[in-house]
């Protein structure tokens, strides 16, 4: 084998051990900072201005009014730092967005998908960034968590009259015990290793062969660490994580990648601990983890393998990716950003191999449930949990349960609109768009790869990715909106059919297991839920994909 | 299908059908009864009619493959080809074998809800004239004045008297007189049955007829509302509910179906920006080919052959949701007499007190039980003369003392030689006052021996019986003591295993005390036992289970067994029982066995179970029609696609027409498995898990791929495809 394969697996074997010496205290802190009735003084403080009652257990309809309020106060004050930049201090001199982008913006940042359609280092001044960006980096991510949370408490209780906590507690909560402080750290570390952080503006210098050349500047560092932390993605600077002042070196590469990965792969710990059933926990981690080796397994053989006509010639598939990260660096990075909700790239996607490009098309497909976003990941796997209960669990004769809870009528309803909803999102979205007049003007290349840069589009932005195939000319109104709506369906239409699953299992009784119930903690479990997810994404997709990639792919 | 509808399992087979000849109270999970073609073809005009959308309609998958059908008839007849008619053709016949599946299920369910309106002759029934106090508080009512009226004109409330030779007007309860009756016609039970006023077997059902006696019947329910109404009404299914777990399932294949819809749907855009637009008779080939065509059509057939199931072991099911249930019960409750032991205790073992032998004890205990005709009397007979073998009978002069309350003792008064010889056998402290009571005095050894063996006998869950024997006036003396055994019966602690290994906890449940019980509990094999119970003690029980989120099932038969069948998740109520019992229960088991809720428990697994894999099965089947399809629509614009024709199908349309038929045929094939249910052995969930996924997940998977090649051999053949 080459140092290349080599470089690859020892980067994988590095990344795995250290998320496994994290996995254990980072699930049980966030099971205590969930479960905790104490508040700090900062808290206190927050919801006296708030005035909300963070004590209050909300039905799952309040918890989800409250979310969706705090959502549209975040998207309209998002879109007003856009539009009004001009007039605001430290705009570096940036005009305000025009309405298409804001609009885009404020619904990427508030949604967690932080597609951008912007270029930050010609658009975004430093407010901007800081006070709009950053602090949805922070919040969007403690909306997906709290979520997730709630959905583990209805599963964990038994007999209430569907209440699943308090939305205001839990989002405080996870932006100031949680991710405030991973953050801190992490932000230390990586401008440690050479991440800019500073309040420069952005300026000319004479390089010393005479020409001209943008000095950039920046707090780069704070918002880098929340971007790929909170599984955001949305880049200081329009190459995102491929530029050297956010991504300098192959450490940080593999330090951002384990950031992405951190908080996604210990929730399924705080998951089994809040069930009361470890084993639980260990079943969703093995489901989510099987599935990301293989995908980053397939990703990494096909960027190495360099299939394809202009790779071979070349020597490597080498086009559009960087030499300080490397083949192994690139392919782990993008199969890290597919398989949660990141979006972040070291590398255009455009630019990789045909299958490499499918398989992180395919990654996000899944729903981004290998490990998924920060709390989307955990809630999205365990809808499919419960999916795959109900077709595998009559097989064992008795009505399907999950954790205690009877997956019934209701129950399987709200998971079948879940499951139908963000493929509804990408196919619609991507079928209007390459046979009409905008769409098609959108599109850079003819023939199956200018239909894998729209599908990609749609499906990075449905499933709340937010990372771009490039080539596709997204900046234009009519892909501002319709990403946006799919970016708005594909977050909170899931988000409300979670958290009325959480308040129906809240409600119900919890039964206990017995011989005669499915077993959700064993091998053939963690295999078939697995299954489950392949088939039923496979079978939506394959279809377009035929058309797209796998065409590409067997050129 | 000539055998009588509700043809019991106990019932001789009728002629014709020597395989059905099954020796009584077997039990067995039956495989279902075949499928003939005669059924089919009687069954073929019923599913022709189910091709009308407003009936069809409530089966949205199928109703989504009429739809196609409807297109691609219309593109054939407009754009007529060979292959677009073929595909046309296999459409409908998706459509219809749909159809056919639900109406085979149904047809079985309507030959014999007509054996049973045979039951339901217009008969009169000669009503008591009185007032209502009379009625309620009277006594000898049958010697009242009674009017003959139309049974159809009875009331709730009514008072009919009933003498041998006629039939019961109505359903009811007796409340005067005992009368043996032929209930063969609800039951198919031949042998006939006591029925009397007072106890817990005073129902009546309307249809059966008195064979002797008179007796005097409260009517519990009009006319049209009858015991045997609402069977023909479940077993026809016309008043068939969709089960909760099977509206679920709907609400699923209805998802999938329109996941399916979207993926078609936007096919045709990508196929247009592609460059090669797709014909809509193939999209709609491709739509049909996904859905889960084979489930959808049998969904429906697998809930009313369960339902049918249950019937054929002579079980009504009240409702469709109580079958369900069963399926989830967690304990059951099941009443130590009768149905873990047989109904009486036996005598199991002789043993001697002191320094008499066992041979004296043997002759003593023979001969205070030769008159005692009850079954524990005759076990003891059968024990002594086993050991020493028959002898003579009783002289007839002998004097019978009977059991009662008061002495508890029996036993008999023999003339030996002109001097009076007295044999008593009973409890022991009654025995020991009666002994004491002629002025003997027990050695110090002997006291304490009988008091050991006493001890000895009531720890092990028997009951010790103590004969004893007195010559002319002189003090009686101790024989010894006669064990008395409830015997478990065969086979039980197996069962219980069986349930175990499902996750079913059994519980005895007892009258008698905690030593007792916990004995046989412990010989039988339960997991837990409710000593000394009272009907608040099970009721109690249950309560606490359901408290603890665990379904409950039990079998109860009496009056007082009523709150606990309300109660319970599945109330199984004997036919012999109390109106009240069967109107408490949402089950009724005609064959009046107890132990059968073990096998409505199977029933009900095996009837989920049938779902899941039918589902399985069909989603699986998916993966197949991708490879014979996606790569025969597009390989005229890639055509590096072929590689995907994996099956090697010989031409584009010969594969897209085979995955049509296979999708076809497929429902076809799978009929007589969603009558019968699929195979179940009881085991643990994960073992059963295991076994499903791998026959109906990966068989899923191969077969398709097996069958469409086999087909594209076939239709290859076809001019013009």
């Amino acid at each position: 084998m080459t140092a290349t394969v080599w470089a690859a697996i020892g980067q994988f074997g590095i990344l795995l051990v250290l998320l496994a010496a994290v996995h254990l205290p980072l699930g049980a802190y966030m099971a205590r900072v969930y479960s905790s009735p104490h508040h700090t003084r900062v808290e206190r403080a927050w919801y006296r201005t708030l005035r909300v009652d963070p004590d209050a257990e909300q039905r799952w309809s309040t918890y989800l009014l409250s979310l969706l309020g705090f959502s549209l106060a975040s998207v309209l004050l998002l879109y007003a730092l856009g539009r009004l930049q001009a007039h605001l201090p430290w705009n570096l001199g940036f005009s305000g967005l025009d309405p298409a982008t804001a609009w885009n913006t404020a619904v990427s940042f508030t949604t967690n998908t932080n597609w951008q359609s912007y270029s930050g280092e010609a658009a975004a001044g430093h407010l901007l960034q800081m006070a709009g960006l950053t602090v949805q980096n922070f919040v969007s991510a403690a909306v997906g968590m709290a979520v997730a949370i709630a959905l583990v408490r209805g599963l964990a209780r038994s007999g209430t009259d569907a209440r699943i906590g308090n939305f205001w507690s839990d989002l405080t909560r996870g932006a100031l015990r949680i991710l405030l402080p991973i953050a801190v750290v992490g932000a230390l570390v990586l401008a440690a290793n050479g991440v800019i952080q500073s309040l420069d503006p952005h300026t000319a210098i004479t390089t010393i062969t005479g020409e001209t050349q943008q000095a950039l500047g920046g707090p780069v560092a704070s918002q880098e660490v929340i971007k790929v932390l909170g599984t955001n993605g949305g880049g200081f600077f329009n190459a995102n994580s491929a530029h050297p002042f956010e991504n300098p070196n192959a450490l940080t590469n593999l330090v951002e990648i384990f950031l992405i990965l951190l908080i996604p792969s210990a929730l399924p710990r705080t998951f089994g601990l809040m069930v009361g059933d470890r084993r639980q926990g260990w079943a969703i981690l093995g489901v989510m983890t099987g599935l990301w080796t293989v995908a980053t397994g397939l990703l990494t053989w096909a960027e190495l393998a360099g299939p394809g006509l202009a790779p071979s010639l070349a020597g490597a598939a080498m086009e559009g990716k960087e030499a300080r990260f490397g083949l192994a660096g690139t392919a782990l990075f993008g199969a890290a950003t597919t398989g949660t909700s990141t979006g972040a790239v070291d590398s255009m996607h455009d630019s990789l191999t045909a299958p490499g490009g499918g398989v992180a098309m395919f990654t996000m497909m899944l729903g981004e449930v290998a490990p998924g976003g920060v709390g989307s990941g955990l809630y999205g796997m365990l809808v499919l949990a419960v999916l795959t209960v109900f077709i595998a669990g009559l097989m064992v004769g008795r009505t399907p349960e999950y954790a205690g809870k009877k997956i019934g009528r209701g129950e399987i309803t709200l998971v079948a609109l879940y499951v139908l909803t963000v493929p509804a999102a990408v196919l619609l979205g991507s079928a209007i768009s390459v046979v009409t007049g905008p769409g098609l003007a959108g599109i850079q290349e003819a023939g199956p790869h200018g239909l894998s840069e729209v599908l990609y589009a749609f499906t990075s932005a449905s499933n709340n990715n937010g990372s771009a195939f490039a080539g596709l000319a997204a900046g234009t109104p009519y892909f501002n909106t319709m990403t946006g709506l799919a970016m708005l369906v594909g977050r909170f239409v899931p988000i409300a059919l979670v958290l009325a699953l959480a308040g129906r299992l809240a409600s119900q009784n919890t039964v206990p297991a017995s011989a005669g119930t499915l077993p959700t903690h064993r091998p053939l479990f963690v295999g078939l839920v697995g299954a489950v997810t392949l088939v039923v994404v496979g079978l939506t997709f394959i279809p377009v994909l035929s058309l797209g990639p796998v065409v590409e792919s067997l050129s | 299908m000539n055998r009588t509808a509700l043809a019991l399992p106990t019932s001789p087979a009728p002629a014709g059908h020597p395989g059905d000849g099954t020796p009584p109270h077997t039990p067995r999970v039956r495989a279902g009864r075949a499928l003939s073609w005669a059924q089919v073809r009687a069954a073929l005009p019923g599913a022709v009619r189910k091709l009308d959308p407003r009936v069809l309609r409530h089966q949205p998958v199928t109703f989504v493959v009429e739809i196609g059908a409807v297109f691609t008839t219309v593109l054939s007849i407009v754009d007529p080809s060979v292959f677009a008619w073929w595909v046309t053709v296999w459409l409908w016949f998706t459509v219809l074998f749909a159809a056919l599946a639900e109406s085979i299920a149904e047809a079985r369910g309507k030959a014999q809800a007509s054996t049973l309106r045979a039951t339901q002759r217009q008969t009169t029934a000669r009503k008591v004239v009185a007032g209502q106090d009379t009625l309620d508080f009277g006594s000898r009512l049958d010697l009242l004045e009674t009017t003959v009226v139309p049974s159809a004109s009875l009331r709730v409330g009514d008072v009919v008297v009933v003498e041998a030779g006629e039939t019961i007007p109505g359903d009811g309860d007796v409340i005067e007189g005992v009368a043996s009756v032929d209930e063969s016609a609800v039951t198919g039970e031949s042998a006939p049955v006591i029925r009397e006023s007072g106890g817990d077997r005073s129902a009546v059902t309307g249809g059966t007829v008195v064979l002797s006696d008179r007796i005097v019947v409260r009517i519990t329910a009009a006319a049209g509302a009858t015991f045997v109404d609402r069977m023909i009404a479940l077993v026809e299914g016309s008043e068939r509910q969709r089960t909760p777990n099977e509206i679920a399932l709907g609400v699923l294949l209805t998802s999938l179906t329109i996941v399916f819809l979207l993926a078609v749907a936007t096919l045709q855009p990508f196929a247009v920006y592609s460059g090669q637009k797709q014909s809509v008779l193939v999209l709609v080939a491709l739509l049909v080919c996904l859905i889960p065509t084979t489930i959808g059509a049998l969904l429906s057939a697998i809930g009313i052959a369960g339902m049918d199931r249950l019937v054929q072991r002579n079980v009504l099911a009240m409702s469709g949701r109580a079958v369900e249930a069963a399926g989830d019960v967690d304990v059951l409750l099941l009443d130590k007499t009768g149905t873990i032991t047989y109904g009486n205790r036996r005598a199991a073992r002789l043993e001697p007190v002191g320094e008499v032998t066992r041979t004296e004890l043997a002759v003593a205990a023979r001969l205070s039980s030769l008159a005692d005709t009850t079954p524990e009397g005759r076990s003891i007979v059968d024990l002594a003369e086993h050991s020493i073998g028959a002898g003579a009978a009783l002289p007839v002069d002998a004097v019978l003392v009977p059991f009662s309350a008061h002495t508890r003792m029996s036993g008999v008064d023999l003339d030996l030689d002109g001097e009076p010889f007295r044999l008593r056998k009973g409890a022991g402290s009654a025995v020991r006052g009666w002994v004491r009571s002629t002025g003997a005095r027990l050695p110090e050894d002997v006291e304490a021996h009988l008091a050991e063996l006493v001890e000895d006998v009531s720890r092990s869950g028997g009951t010790p019986l103590v004969v004893a024997e007195q010559l002319g006036e002189a003090p009686a003396r101790v024989l010894g003591v006669v064990h008395l055994k409830d015997v478990v019966k065969e086979g039980m602690r197996e069962r219980f295993d069986e349930l175990r290994a499902m996750g079913i906890r059994t519980v005895m449940v007892t009258g008698d005390n905690r030593l007792t019980a916990q004995a046989i509990a412990a010989e039988a094999g339960v997991d837990d036992f409710l000593a000394e119970a009272t009907p608040e003690d099970k009721l109690a029980y249950i309560r606490r289970e359901q408290s603890g989120g665990r379904l409950v099932a039990m079998a109860g038969d009496g009056t007082n067994d009523a709150p606990a069948l309300a109660q319970s998740d599945v109330g199984v109520a004997m036919n012999t029982g109390t109106s009240a019992a069967k109107e408490a229960g949402n089950m009724v088991d005609l064959d009046s066995d107890p132990t059968k809720l073990i096998e409505i428990v199977q029933i009900g697994k095996q009837l989920l179970i049938t779902r899941g894999a039918l589902t399985t099965f069909s989603v699986a089947n998916d993966v197949a029609k991708y490879f014979a399809i996606l790569p025969a629509m597009f390989v005229g614009l890639f055509p590096q696609l072929g590689v995907l024709n994996v099956m090697h199908l010989s031409s584009p349309q010969s594969a897209i027409l085979s995955a049509v038929i296979f999708n076809a045929l497929i429902i076809i094939a799978l009929i007589p498995l969603s009558l019968r249910g699929v195979r179940y052995r009881p085991a643990a969930a994960d073992v059963l898990l295991r076994r499903n996924l791998l026959i109906y997940g990966v068989g899923g998977l191969i077969a398709p791929f097996l069958g469409i090649k086999l087909i594209d051999l076939l239709v290859s053949l076809i001019p013009g495809v």
